[in-house]
C-alpha cells in the first residue's frame, strides 16, 4: 500500500538541500522542492489552491517520501478537510491512523475571546509542539496562520510570536509551507512574506476572456535558481499538477526512423520515406482542404504498422469522423475496435488551456499512443489569447516530443492570409509543415499541397495536386501550362490537348517519313532509268566503235591488195632484178 | 483586589489546584446562584503565569466567594489538553461553566475587562 520510497531529499548544485514536494511539475521548476527544513510562503487568492497544494505537499511527503506531516488548520476542521480531498484520492484519515499525517484544527473566534493583560502564542506553539512529535513529523502545514490576526486584536504581539514561530519551526528542521491570503499591493495581506523569506511561490487563479486559468510562480527562492516563469497549473482527479511536466530542458532524443504519411506520394516528396518518427508534423490549410484527411491517412498508416493513436478532435464528433472518413476510403472504424485507436472529441470551450494540457497529458499517459493527432490547434486560440495559445502549444510538443511520440496537428488559416504569417508563433516548433490550399481556375476550385519546411530532409519543392477519392486521398503532379500549373479539370484539358497533339504529330511524322520514303522510290528508279539509258547509250557507242574498227581494217586491207596488185603487173613488164634468187 | 503574593504556594500547584472560599461576599452574584468552573491555562510557571493565576483568584474571591472552582492546566506537562479548549495563546481563561464558554487571553491586569469576559459585569453597565 506504501508506494516505493522516493529519494527523500535532492541538492542542487550548491548544496541547498531540497525536499521534494511530490507535486507533479513543480519539483523540476524548483529543481528538486522546496528549501528543505525551512519555511516556504504559499500565498494566492481565495480559491487559487493554497490549501490543496499545502495537503499535497504533506501527503505526497507522507506516502511516497516517507516524511510525516502535520496539518495546522485555521480555516478547516479535520473533518472537512478530509471529506474535500477525499475527491482527489487522498484518504487523510487513513494516513492520520497510520500515523503519518496529523491534523490539528486551531480555531480562534475573536468574538468568543476577550484580551486582558499581555499574553504570548506559546500554547499554538506547545500545541505544534505536540503534533510534530506525536508523529515524528518532518513537514508541517499552517493553513492559514494569518486567520490568527482576524482572532486576535493585538498585532504587535501576533507578530512578533509569528517572527518567533517561524524561527522556532527552522530551529526544529521541519520542512514547512505556510498560506497566506493575497494582499492588494503586497504578497500577503499581513506582510508575512517578510518573515518567511526563503521561498515565495505565488498562486494565481484569473479569468480572461471568461475563461479560468491558474498560474504558479515561484517568486523568489533563495540560493538557488529556480523557473521564473509563471506556469499554469492544474487541480484535478490527481491533484495538483505544474506544467509543464516535461521541466526547462530541451533535450529530447532525436531518431532518424521515418515513418509514411499515409499516402505514399506524399512520402515520395518527403525523401522517399515520410516524417521522421517523434517529429511535429504541422497540416495548415484553408477550409475544406482535407487537414482532417490527411491527418486520417497518418492515423490509418500508423494502426496499420499496429501502432497506438490518439486523435484529439476538437470540431467533429466521433461519429463524424469515422463516416466523413469512410467517404474517402478509410475505415478508422476497425483500428477503434481493436483498441488501436482512441478519440477524443471535445470542444475547445469547454474547458480553459491548461484543462486541454492536462486532458492531452492524461490521454498520453493513459493510453500511451506512438502517434497524436491535434484537429485543430487554431481553436485553442478561441480559448485563451494568441500568446497562450503558443505556449500551451510549445508544452505539447515539448511534451510529446520527449515521448518520441509523432504528432499532426492540423490549423485552420483563412483564405486570404500570407502561408506561414498566421501561424509565424508556432513555426518554429514545427519540423513538417504542409500547406494545402485551394487553386481557383477555370470555374473551379482544386486542392493543391506543398511542402513549406521538412527538417533534415531532402523534400521536394514542387506544389502537387492534392485529390480526394474514394480510395484515399491522392497527389498528382500538376500540369505546367501556357499560364502556368493547372489543376482539376483544366489540367486533364491540358492533358487530353496534349495527347490530340502528340496524335495529330505522330501522324504528320508518319506521312513525312513515307513520303522520304516515296522519294527515296522514286529516285532510285529514275537512277535505274537513267542507268539504261546510259547503258543503252554506251552499248550504242560501243558497236559503232566496233564497227568503225572493222570497216578501217577491211578499207586497209583491201587498200594493201591493190598496192599488192599493182606491183605485180609492173614485174611482168621489168625484170626483177633478183630473180636469180 | 487582593495581594498576588498570597497566591504564590497555589500557582505552584499546578495542574488541578483548588480554591474554595466559604466567605459569603455575594456583592456581585446577582447573575450566577451555581457553581462557576474556570479553567486557567498556562505553560510553565512564568512570571505572567502566575501573575494571571493571582490576578484571576483575586477576581474569584472579590466577586464568586465560595462558588468557583479554578483548574490550572500546565500545558508544558499536557500539551495534549490544549486541542480541546482550542487554546492558542497563553494565559488563557477558560469559562467552563456556567455556559456559554467564554476565554480571556493574557495576565488579567485589566480587571473590568475580566468582569466584562467573565460576564459578571454586563458591558457598560458600570
Amino acid at each position: 500500500m506504501l508506494r516505493k520510497k522516493r529519494k527523500t531529499e535532492t541538492r542542487s548544485g550548491n548544496g541547498l538541500a531540497k525536499s521534494p514536494t511530490g507535486i507533479a511539475g513543480l519539483d523540476e521548476i524548483t529543481n528538486g522542492g522546496i528549501p528543505r527544513g525551512r519555511p516556504t510562503l504559499v500565498c494566492g487568492g481565495a480559491g487559487s489552491g493554497k490549501t490543496l497544494f499545502a495537503i499535497e505537499f504533506l501527503v505526497r511527503g507522507a506516502v511516497e517520501f516517507g516524511e510525516p506531516g502535520v496539518f495546522i488548520a485555521f480555516e478547516e476542521t479535520a473533518d472537512e478537510l478530509a471529506k474535500n480531498v477525499r475527491s482527489l484520492g487522498f484518504d487523510l484519515d487513513k494516513l492520520s491512523r497510520q500515523k503519518k499525517l496529523a491534523i490539528d484544527y486551531v480555531h480562534v473566534e475573536r468574538c468568543e475571546i476577550l484580551e486582558s493583560g499581555e499574553y504570548d502564542l506559546e500554547g499554538l506553539f506547545i500545541r505544534i509542539a505536540h503534533a510534530v512529535k506525536s508523529i515524528g513529523a518532518k513537514r508541517i502545514v499552517l493553513d492559514t496562520v494569518e486567520a490568527l490576526f482576524a482572532g486576535l486584536s493585538n498585532d504587535f504581539i501576533l507578530r512578533g510570536e509569528l517572527r518567533r514561530l517561524f524561527r522556532w519551526l527552522k530551529d526544529e528542521g521541519l520542512t514547512a509551507v505556510i498560506t497566506a491570503e493575497r494582499g492588494v499591493s503586497t504578497l500577503t495581506r499581513q506582510g508575512l512574506e517578510e518573515y518567511v523569506s526563503d521561498c515565495v511561490i505565488l498562486l494565481d487563479h484569473r479569468v480572461i476572456d471568461q475563461m479560468a486559468t491558474r498560474r504558479m510562480r515561484v517568486v523568489k527562492y533563495r540560493g538557488t535558481i529556480h523557473g521564473t516563469n509563471e506556469y499554469p497549473f492544474l487541480i484535478d482527479k490527481q491533484g495538483f499538477s505544474v506544467l509543464p511536466v516535461t521541466g526547462l530542458s530541451l533535450e529530447h532524443q532525436a531518431t532518424s526512423a521515418r515513418l509514411s504519411s499515409g499516402i505514399p506520394e506524399l512520402d515520395a516528396m518527403l525523401g522517399g520515406k515520410g516524417y521522421f518518427r517523434g517529429s511535429t508534423v504541422l497540416i495548415t490549410g484553408t477550409p475544406g482542404t482535407g487537414k482532417t484527411s490527411m491527418a486520417a491517412h497518418f492515423v490509418d498508416a500508423a494502426c496499420r504498422r499496429g501502432e497506438r493513436c490518439s486523435f484529439l478532435a476538437f470540431e467533429e464528433s466521433e461519429s463524424q469522423i469515422l463516416r466523413n472518413m469512410r467517404s474517402i476510403g478509410l475505415d478508422l472504424g476497425q483500428w477503434l475496435k481493436k483498441g488501436l485507436l482512441q478519440i477524443k472529441a471535445s470542444r475547445p470551450t469547454l474547458l480553459g488551456l491548461e484543462m486541454h494540457l492536462v486532458t492531452v497529458h492524461q490521454e498520453i499517459e493513459q493510453f500511451r499512443p506512438r502517434n497524436v493527432v491535434i484537429d485543430p490547434i487554431t481553436d485553442f486560440e478561441a480559448v485563451g489569447s494568441h500568446g497562450d495559445a503558443k505556449t500551451m502549444l510549445l508544452r505539447i510538443v515539448d511534451f510529446l516530443k520527449s515521448r518520441q511520440i509523432t504528432a499532426v496537428f492540423t490549423s485552420l488559416i483563412s483564405e486570404d492570409t500570407t502561408p506561414g504569417a498566421a501561424e509565424v508563433g508556432i513555426s518554429s516548433l514545427i519540423d513538417t509543415w504542409l500547406l494545402l490550399r485551394n487553386l481557383e481556375q477555370a470555374g473551379e476550385r482544386n486542392r493543391s499541397l506543398y511542402i513549406l519546411k521538412s527538417r533534415g530532409m531532402p523534400h521536394s519543392n514542387q506544389i502537387r495536386e492534392f485529390v480526394l477519392t474514394n480510395h484515399g486521398a491522392r497527389l498528382i503532379k500538376v500540369a505546367i501550362g501556357p499560364d502556368g500549373i493547372v489543376t482539376g479539370s483544366s489540367r486533364e484539358a491540358l492533358q487530353a490537348r496534349e495527347k490530340s497533339n502528340g496524335i495529330a504529330n505522330e501522324q504528320s511524322r508518319q506521312s513525312r517519313r513515307r513520303s522520304l520514303d516515296h522519294k527515296h522510290t522514286a529516285l532510285l528508279a529514275r537512277l535505274k532509268a537513267l542507268q539504261s539509258e546510259f547503258d543503252a547509250e554506251a552499248n550504242a557507242v560501243m558497236t559503232d566503235i566496233e564497227q568503225e574498227g572493222l570497216r578501217e581494217k577491211h578499207a586497209q586491207a583491201q587498200r594493201s591488195r591493190l598496192v599488192q596488185s599493182r606491183t605485180e603487173r609492173s614485174r611482168r613488164f621489168t625484170p626483177v632484178k633478183d630473180d636469180g634468187k | 483586589m487582593k495581594k498576588a503574593t498570597k497566591n504564590g504556594p497555589d500557582g505552584r500547584n499546578k495542574t488541578q489546584s483548588r480554591t474554595k472560599s466559604k466567605r459569603a461576599s455575594g456583592e456581585d452574584t446577582h447573575r450566577s446562584p451555581e457553581l462557576w468552573e474556570l479553567r486557567l491555562y498556562v505553560a510553565g510557571q512564568t512570571p505572567r503565569s502566575l501573575t494571571a493565576f493571582a490576578n484571576l483568584k483575586g477576581i474569584c474571591e472579590e466577586h464568586l466567594a465560595g462558588k468557583y472552582h479554578i483548574e490550572v492546566i500546565d500545558l508544558l506537562k499536557n500539551p495534549q489538553l490544549a486541542k480541546g479548549d482550542q487554546i492558542v495563546a497563553v494565559p488563557t481563561l477558560v469559562r467552563r461553566l456556567p455556559e456559554p464558554v467564554r476565554k480571556i487571553i493574557g495576565h488579567l491586569s485589566d480587571t473590568d475587562k475580566v468582569l466584562v469576559g467573565l460576564q459578571l459585569r454586563p458591558r457598560g453597565l458600570e
